[in-house]
């Protein structure tokens, strides 16, 4: 398969990183615009990309790693151009897209070069499970670098040492309510995801499988982000400490995505 | 720029930029409160100096730190910049012997990079202060309406203008906080990013506490509170700065809101961590953001432990505008060779006009040596019909016009040509151009 569009979008990605950043150095408010274009046009190359892997494989994209993987970017650059937008706030591109150029760097290398076999058609109950879980998935991502970034600025305030780097990060309060909005975002199509993938089994099997690990791993990570929330707005948890739980919550979706994948389900294999 | 715009200078052929001036690294504050110059005052001294023949374009720089005479003059800059100085000192009621050694005088490329430096506030008291572009700025808009610039100084002032501002986007110069308060501020927009909707409390109405109110202000703070032993300095200090003011004995409760407190006064351990905590707990946990101004100290050390408390004191202020200070000098490199790219263009200009009022100084040659020779000819001529010498009249001039034409062209189009041709003197020698001026 011709992956032009796929080169093109790390191609723009990379070019959305370089005006990221800087735009971070220099404050430039049209560098910084040039920048947001850039990572809109990456994810229109991108769209067009999976669209074209989608039409090669007769199936939706992600039914084996490298699309699944594909798609976790797409939608991580989605989520990402959606908050910068809502909070008007650029200065975390510079640290999100160089994950998303890593990210999908990976994927393009990992791309199978033959297409794999046809899978069985599962209709658009089971698209919008998997789409939406993965949409989950990116946004836990998204406030877990957000909480990362949170917990740095956090060390170098309260050790009294700014460096010089220090004037470029974004507030801490910018980095608190982009990283809620973003387990705003993960929650609500998790628990979309994860209704639809109800009932889609439902109509297929008759009934549902609820002891099935990766079900419960991810009913646990909804509890788990329904707890940062809670305790995120709290008097003794708000700022560091609601940071490292988000941080840790993000690892238990690490674990999902792979030990239980590849280890504890039979049928979750790529979400 | 057309040729026929540029002033007399420029069609000799010359473009003469003269500086004189005195900053705060030349003469003491005594003598440069003496020599400011008030806007008005400023454009008669320029009216001055044009009305005189010494200047065809003159301006007036007067800040509180540097007072600058900038002028295009027609003749040799030595003896206008005497006059410029004499002019300065007579302005202001001075002996010239009281300027003796405090003045500087620039030419040519030098001025050009003394007001690239200034705009870029690489001359300023305070490196990469902001202020002294707006300045600049100001007094070219003001001459500009005036009338007393021309081609030239308009140009220059556009560039120095052009600049700055990329100075201060493209390099660190004016970026990070260079004083105790406005670093306290920068800091408190780390933790709270936009400042408006936030609340601080400022304890103690001197100065320093002053200085802190006005980067708070400029930064777009929601509400202002000011206490103070002297409720009547608060009062005053609030109404200056349009915020509210509280009285000592309610301290606790006026902190109770607070995101930012700012303390300054003369109390030691006034704020204690058990009061912090208990305001803390009243803000329901939010980040607070404390700067401890005061020597001694007046916030409790140990408050530096709380959750979601961020304390900063005088010193840990210090140690990062120090570190500012360092790094802002090490971005002048940077700075000076956006400088030296700015003045590179501009002289390319200077040429390009320079070469430009040439090739017409070599027409009017050509011309004169066709009339010339058509004199020298007029015995054999006489025996063509009229319409015929008519025609080599014409035809003359065509081939002069075009002679001169392309190379006028590509001296408007071209810059690189324009550099090639920086050492446009040896043209001029070659032409025999200068004869004709003298």
């Amino acid at each position: 398969m011709n992956n032009a569009w796929g080169y093109a979008s790390i191609a723009i990605y990379a070019a959305s990183f370089f005006c990221y950043a800087r735009f971070l150095y220099t404050n430039d408010r049209r560098i910084g615009r040039v920048a947001t274009m850039c990572l809109a046009l990456g994810i229109i190359l991108q769209y067009a990309a999976l669209l074209e892997r989608s039409r090669w494989i007769h199936s939706v994209p992600y039914d084996d790693l490298y699309g699944s993987m594909s798609l976790f970017a797409w939608l991580l650059g989605v989520t990402y151009l959606g908050l910068e937008v809502f909070h008007r706030q650029r200065s975390v591109g510079a640290f999100v897209t160089p994950i998303l150029l890593v990210w999908i760097s990976l994927v393009t290398l990992l791309a199978p070069r033959s297409a794999p076999a046809p899978p069985p058609a599962r209709g658009p109950l089971f698209a919008l499970h998997v789409t939406l879980n993965t949409l989950a998935y990116a946004a836990f991502a998204l406030s877990f670098a957000l909480s990362l970034i949170y917990l740095i600025q956090n060390r170098v305030l309260r050790a009294r040492r700014p460096g010089l780097v220090f004037w470029r990060f974004p507030a801490l309060d910018v980095l608190e309510r982009m990283s809620r909005s973003s387990v705003w975002v993960g929650l609500a199509s998790l628990a979309l995801g994860v209704s639809f993938g109800f009932v889609w089994e439902h109509r297929l099997i008759g009934r549902y499988s609820a002891a099935d690990p990766k079900v419960i791993v991810t009913l646990a990570i909804f509890g788990a982000y329904a707890i940062y929330l809670w305790l995120a707005s709290s008097a003794n948890w708000r700022g560091a400490r609601a940071a490292y739980i988000c941080a840790f919550n993000f690892v238990v979706v690490l674990f999902s995505y792979t030990v239980v994948n590849f280890y504890l389900t039979g049928f979750h294999r790529f979400m | 720029m057309p040729t026929d715009l540029v002033s007399a200078n420029l069609a000799m052929g010359r473009v003469q930029i003269a500086l004189i001036g005195c900053n705060h690294r030349t003469a003491p504050l005594e003598l440069r409160e003496r020599i400011v110059f008030t806007p008005e005052q400023a454009m008669r001294a320029s009216d001055e100096l044009r009305l005189s023949g010494t200047l065809e374009e003159a301006l007036v720089l007067s800040t509180c730190n540097r007072s600058e005479l900038y002028g295009v003059s027609p003749i040799s800059n030595n003896d206008v910049q005497s006059v410029m100085e004499r002019l300065l000192a007579d302005f202001h009621g001075l002996a010239p012997a009281e300027l003796d050694g405090r003045v500087y005088r620039e030419n040519n490329t030098e001025a050009v990079r003394h007001l690239f430096r200034v705009a870029s506030g690489l001359d300023s008291m305070l490196l990469g202060e902001a202020e002294i572009l707006g300045q600049v700025r100001e007094a070219y808009g003001r001459a500009l309406e005036h009338g007393s610039t021309g081609p030239v100084l308009n140009r220059l002032f556009q560039s120095a203008l052009e600049v700055g501002k990329r100075v201060r986007t493209e390099t660190e110069v004016g970026t990070r906080p260079m004083s105790v308060a406005w670093a306290g501020v920068k800091l408190a927009e780390q933790v709270f990013g936009d400042l408006e909707g936030h609340e601080a409390v400022i304890i103690g109405a001197g100065s320093v506490a002053e200085k802190v109110v006005e980067h708070l202000r400029d930064r777009g703070i929601g509400r202002l509170v000011v206490v103070n032993r002297s409720r009547e300095r608060a009062e005053d200090l609030a109404r200056r700065m349009g915020g509210e003011s509280a009285d000592w004995a309610t301290l606790e409760t006026a902190l109770a809101p607070a995101d930012i407190i700012v303390t300054s006064v003369n109390a030691e351990g006034a704020i204690t961590k058990a009061m912090l905590e208990r305001v803390h707990e009243a803000h329901g946990g939010r980040a607070l953001f404390v700067v401890d101004l005061g020597v001694p100290r007046n916030v409790e050390p140990a408050a530096a432990s709380l959750y979601n408390l961020y304390l900063y004191n005088i010193d840990d202020l210090g140690e990062i505008v120090e570190q500012n200070r360092k790094a802002r000098e090490a971005e002048v490199p940077r700075a000076e060779s956006l400088i030296t790219e700015h003045i590179s263009k501009f002289e390319a200009w200077c040429s390009s006009v320079e070469a430009i009022s040439m090739t017409g100084k070599l027409r009017d040659r050509l011309l004169k040596e066709r009339t010339a020779l058509l004199d020298e000819r007029a015995e054999e001529l006489s025996s063509l019909p009229a319409e015929e010498r008519e025609r080599i009249l014409a035809l003359t001039a065509e081939l002069i016009e075009r002679v001169v034409q392309t190379p006028n062209e590509r001296l408007r189009r071209t810059r690189e040509l324009r550099q090639r041709l920086a050492g446009i003197e040896a043209l001029r020698d070659l032409f025999g151009l200068d004869s004709e001026d003298k």
